[in-house]
This record gives structure tokens, C-alpha cells and sequence, in this order.
């Protein structure tokens, strides 16, 4: 600090408790109503503080045993959330990892049209292109399903950038050395660039957890059947009649589990998580 | 693309065998789709999907001429600005803040970056939640003090709701770039000129504010981009695009037309508009990142 001033650094305090409150508000009336009966929350005003039915509006919640309108467990949707996220996750990691190995380690002809070709893809968003993108997933037979969640999301330019910027700053004696100890292009993929990118793979992969988990449009789109809703379609699903008719208990219970596993990847992976939103942005 | 490397390996086969997935996933879900939306923004289908035929523009003279069109180019101009205005404004007041208490810094960080993980369309679910008219605690809150909030009636509060939604959720990544941005600025400077007796509040102004620069203009693409393109989920669970039509962002829009209402020439051509804005979003941000480097 320049000089003190400790009024200054009272209020800069007072302000960031005053923000961390304002942000941390939401959650914490969504664990409270978590902990009331359905009837409790629609009596305005609703009560502030925890009350005691944790329990059981959460076991109601993951297995599934509510009387409300969405019969499916959030267990499982929570599973569908994780394994959709992780396909996402490794698999936007392993085919950039191995494009991006291609375009620095290979000369050949279409070299640049490739790398044109994946940098142009950041400029298609699933958002500007929704209506014809589900209907190749539709003719491929690929609705509700784990495949159709995932696969057209896995391309990732970023990534690929990423992993290509990285490659770059590989020594040559490396490559050199590899070959040397009659190691080919793969191996020398294995043993020396892959542990060599573990702290980039690390950043990516809670940055693209996070995307996966959080997708929204895609999977509205692709998924009718319930069996087959991420958890954050289901909690949409919840929400079919008018204010006092939805068991807003559950509602909330399931938004807090929908946001536990990113937040907890984010919050215990901070280091990686900062790292992977600087170098996506580079 | 001018960097290479000097050693390179030699296979006819190999590079061809690494790009195959990223190919083939590029080539199915982005391109082919692509193309088609720049077709089916040219051409006419009949209500029963039989017959197709070739309008030329008209998908897009229909678009433009289209009231609810531009007026949600309207409604996705000032929500795109209240979100990055408003964003920007309290994360940097909050990074400023946070960056004045060094040793507690990391602890606020910690407790203000977890919003980034929370889907947007939880986050449009647990503000719906808190503001719902009948039942919410704010908006009973806010009755007490004599305002009536009713986001499902007043066009104001819904945009004022989701405005809110959008921003909670991205503080936490303006935050954590303006902090990164303040701690690289040159302690020197800041002392030089608190020698010379300037106090905090010109010191950021003069030295602090305009040394951030690169990083809020940067902040402002990005918050444009994702006011643009990610807010789809808040939008879709805190109002469903209403009161009538007035939170309908262009995102949105594309999505009801497409799916809701089965306009395919005219959904693809607002896909086409789309595709242009990303374009040019997506230019922008890259020229800025050449100025980055010189900074």
C-alpha cells in the first residue's frame, strides 16, 4: 500500500463484506427454503432462517420421492450432468491436444487451411446456428442421447490455440533429443509433450468441466425424454405452474446441488481455474 | 500463423490421422450446419415442410421490416449495456477495493468467484425465485417500501431483473481480471505520485484508471459477447423472453422462432444476423488483443 489510511481500508473492507454478502444473498435464501416444507415458502413473507426439513426435502429431491411435477431423481440427473460434463471436458482436451500436435509438429499441404478451419469455429456458437446443427443431431439419429449432449460441443478452437501456443514454446532440443533415442512422433507425443502440457490440461479442464456442466440451449434441444435431462434442464422442468404451485423446497435443494460440483471445481481448483480463464483469453 | 517450428516430423499419414476427430466434429456440426443456415435464410418452406423454394433476400427484407425484430435488436442493445456498464462498474469498485487489502485479497476472491460456476440458467432461477411477485422475499421486501414489483407485468422490472441475474454471474470474471490488471501496475508510479501529493481518489483517476484501459476494454467485449450469447438460460428461466416480448434478446428470439413458432427461413436468417455480429465481436477482440501485447 502507498501510505496509510486506515478509514480507506475500513471502507474497502466494508464494501468487499458488503459485496461477498450481496453475492452469497441468493444462495443463501435458496438453502433456506431448501429447509422448509413447500406450504412454508408459499405463506409471504417466507421465513429467513433455516428451518427443519433439510433432510427431507433433499433426500425428496435426489431420489426422486416428491409429490411435486418432476418425478425424476436429481440423482441422476446430477449423473447425467457429470458424465456430460467429463465427455466435454476430455474430449474438447484430447482432439485439441492432437490437432494442435498435428499443426506445430507436421509440415503438409492443408496445414493452414486446417488451422483456418478450427480458428472460424470460434465465430459458429451454438447460438447462431441451433436450428440446422440439431437437425444433422436429429437425421443421426443422435436425440437423447449421451452422444448427442456432447459431440457437437467437443470442437474447441480455444483449446486447440492454446495447446498450439504452448507447443510453440517447446524447445527444439526436445524434439531433436527424442529423435536421437529413436523415439517417433508419437512417442515423443507421450513421453515428453504431454507431461510437459499437464499444468494447461489441468487450467482447460476446469474451465471446459464448468462449461459442460453448464450448458443450457444444446441439451433443451436435444434431450425430450426425462430420463435423459442434465440437471439443469430438470430444475427448468420443475417449474410448470404459477408461483405457489411449484414445491419451491425441492426447486431450490436442486438448484444448490445443480451448482455444488462446478462451484467446488472452481473454488478447490483456483489456481487452475484462473489460469484456464487468462490463457483461454490469450 | 507466421511462427513454426525448425524441427517438424515427416509422415505422409500420421498429421492427417491427429486432425480426423477435430475434423470430422468441425466438418458435421459447425460447417455443414453453418452452410445450411446461409441456405435456409435464402429459401421459402411451405407450412407443411413439402416444397422448398428459392426467396432470394426476402427472409431478410420480411426480418427487417419486422417490428418485434428490430425491437429486439432494441432490447438486446440495452441489455447487452446495462450488463457490461453495470458489470464492469461493480467489479472494478470491488477489485479497486480488494486490491487496496493486499492480505486479505485472496480470501475475498475466494468467496466472490464461485458465481462463475453456477449455470445461467440457475442463476435465472434462484433471482425469479427471489423476486417472484406473490411469493419472492425481495419483492415482498420491496412492497413494504411501497414498490410493487411485478416482473411478470412491468417490462422495466423483467429487464431490471435479468439485467441483475446477468450481472451476479459475471462479476466474479471482471472481478478476477481487474484485480490481475491493478496488481501489475507499477507500485512506482502510484508512490511517485502520492509523493507529489496526489490522494487516493486522483491517484485512480490519473494513473490507476487509465492503466487499466486494455483490460476494461477487453472486459467490455467479452461482457458484450456474453450478454449477447450467454444469457440465453437466465433469460429463458427468470421471464421466458416477457412480458410480451420485451426480455427477448436476439438469442432468444432465434430460439422461439426456430423451435416455438417453426419459422426455419425466418429463424435462419436471424442465424445469418447472428453469425455477422459474432464476426464482428469476435474482430474487435482480436485487434484488441494486439494492443495487449504492447502493454
Amino acid at each position: 500500500m502507498v501510505e496509510r489510511r486506515p478509514a480507506l481500508t475500513m471502507l474497502s473492507h466494508l464494501i468487499l463484506v458488503l459485496g461477498v454478502l450481496i453475492v452469497a444473498f441468493p444462495l443463501y435464501i435458496a438453502f433456506v427454503a431448501s429447509t422448509h416444507t413447500a406450504s412454508e415458502i408459499v405463506q409471504a413473507p417466507m421465513p429467513l432462517l433455516p428451518g427443519s426439513h433439510f433432510l427431507e426435502t433433499w433426500s425428496a429431491a435426489l431420489f426422486g420421492n416428491s409429490g411435486g411435477g418432476s418425478k425424476a431423481p436429481v440423482g441422476q440427473m446430477m449423473w447425467i450432468s457429470f458424465a456430460s460434463a467429463m465427455i466435454i471436458a476430455v474430449g474438447k482436451i484430447a482432439i485439441s491436444l492432437l490437432s494442435a500436435f498435428a499443426i506445430v509438429y507436421f509440415r503438409f499441404p492443408a496445414r493452414n487451411f486446417f488451422f483456418w478451419a478450427i480458428f472460424v469455429t470460434l465465430m459458429l456458437p451454438v447460438e447462431v446456428r441451433i436450428g440446422p446443427t440439431y437437425q444433422v443431431v436429429s437425421d443421426l439419429k443422435m436425440l437423447n442421447s449421451y452422444a448427442g449432449l456432447t459431440v457437437p460441443l467437443i470442437a474447441s478452437a480455444t483449446a486447440t490455440f492454446l495447446f498450439r501456443q504452448f507447443f510453440l514454446t517447446v524447445p527444439d532440443e526436445l524434439v531433436e533429443a527424442s529423435r536421437i533415442d529413436g523415439a517417433g512422433p508419437l512417442r515423443f507425443f507421450r513421453d515428453v509433450l504431454l507431461p510437459l502440457s499437464k499444468t494447461s490440461i489441468a487450467a482447460l479442464f476446469v474451465i471446459q468441466f464448468i462449461y459442460g456442466w453448464n450448458q443450457y440451449l444444446w441439451p433443451l434441444l436435444v434431450t425430450t425424454d426425462e430420463s435423459m435431462y442434465p440437471v439443469v434442464i430438470g430444475i427448468k422442468r420443475m417449474i410448470s405452474g404459477g408461483d405457489a404451485a411449484n414445491d419451491w423446497n425441492i426447486i431450490m435443494a436442486t438448484a444448490l446441488l445443480a451448482m455444488i460440483p462446478p462451484a467446488l471445481v472452481v473454488v478447490l481448483m483456483q489456481r487452475w481455474f484462473v489460469k484456464g480463464l487468462v490463457d483461454a483469453e490469450k | 500463423m507466421s511462427q513454426q517450428k525448425r524441427v517438424v516430423f515427416r509422415s505422409r499419414w500420421l498429421p492427417w490421422l491427429l486432425l480426423a476427430p477435430q475434423a470430422l466434429v468441425i466438418g458435421v456440426f459447425f460447417f455443414w450446419p453453418a452452410a445450411q443456415a446461409l441456405l435456409q435464410s435464402l429459401q421459402q418452406q411451405d407450412a407443411f415442410g413439402l416444397s422448398t423454394e428459392w426467396v432470394g433476400l426476402a427472409n431478410f427484407q420480411t426480418l427487417f421490416d419486422d417490428a418485434s425484430y428490430l425491437a429486439s435488436f432494441k432490447t438486446t442493445a440495452v441489455f447487452s449495456l446495462l450488463v457490461a456498464v453495470l458489470g464492469l462498474a461493480v467489479s472494478l469498485l470491488l477489485a479497486t477495493m480488494a486490491n487496496r487489502v493486499v492480505r486479505a485479497a485472496p480470501v475475498y476472491k475466494t468467496l466472490l468467484i464461485w458465481p462463475y460456476a453456477v449455470a445461467p440458467a440457475i442463476a435465472g432461477v434462484l433471482w425469479m425465485f427471489m423476486f417472484a411477485p406473490s411469493i419472492g422475499i425481495v419483492s415482498y421486501g420491496l412492497q413494504r417500501l411501497g414498490i410493487d414489483w411485478n416482473h411478470l407485468l412491468d417490462a422495466d422490472q423483467a429487464m431490471a431483473l435479468v439485467v441483475m441475474a446477468a450481472v451476479w454471474k459475471q462479476v466474479s470474471y471482471n472481478f478476477l481480471f481487474f484485480l490481475a490488471g491493478l496488481q501489475s501496475i507499477p507500485k512506482s508510479l502510484l508512490e511517485a505520485a502520492a509523493i507529489d501529493g496526489a490522494g487516493p481518489w486522483r491517484r485512480f483517476w490519473t494513473i490507476t484508471f487509465p492503466l487499466l484501459s486494455p483490460t476494461s476494454f477487453f472486459l467490455l467485449v467479452i461482457n458484450v459477447v456474453y450478454a449477447f450469447f450467454d444469457t440465453f438460460g437466465i433469460i429463458d428461466a427468470a421471464t421466458h423472453g416477457g412480458p410480451g416480448k420485451d426480455t427477448a434478446i436476439l438469442v432468444y428470439k432465434v430460439y422461439y422462432d426456430g423451435f416455438k413458432a417453426l419459422d426455419l427461413g425466418g429463424s435462419a436468417a436471424q442465424s445469418v444476423v447472428l453469425m455477422a455480429i459474432v464476426i464482428t465481436l469476435t474482430v474487435l477482440q482480436f485487434r484488441f488483443v494486439e494492443k495487449k501485447v504492447q502493454y
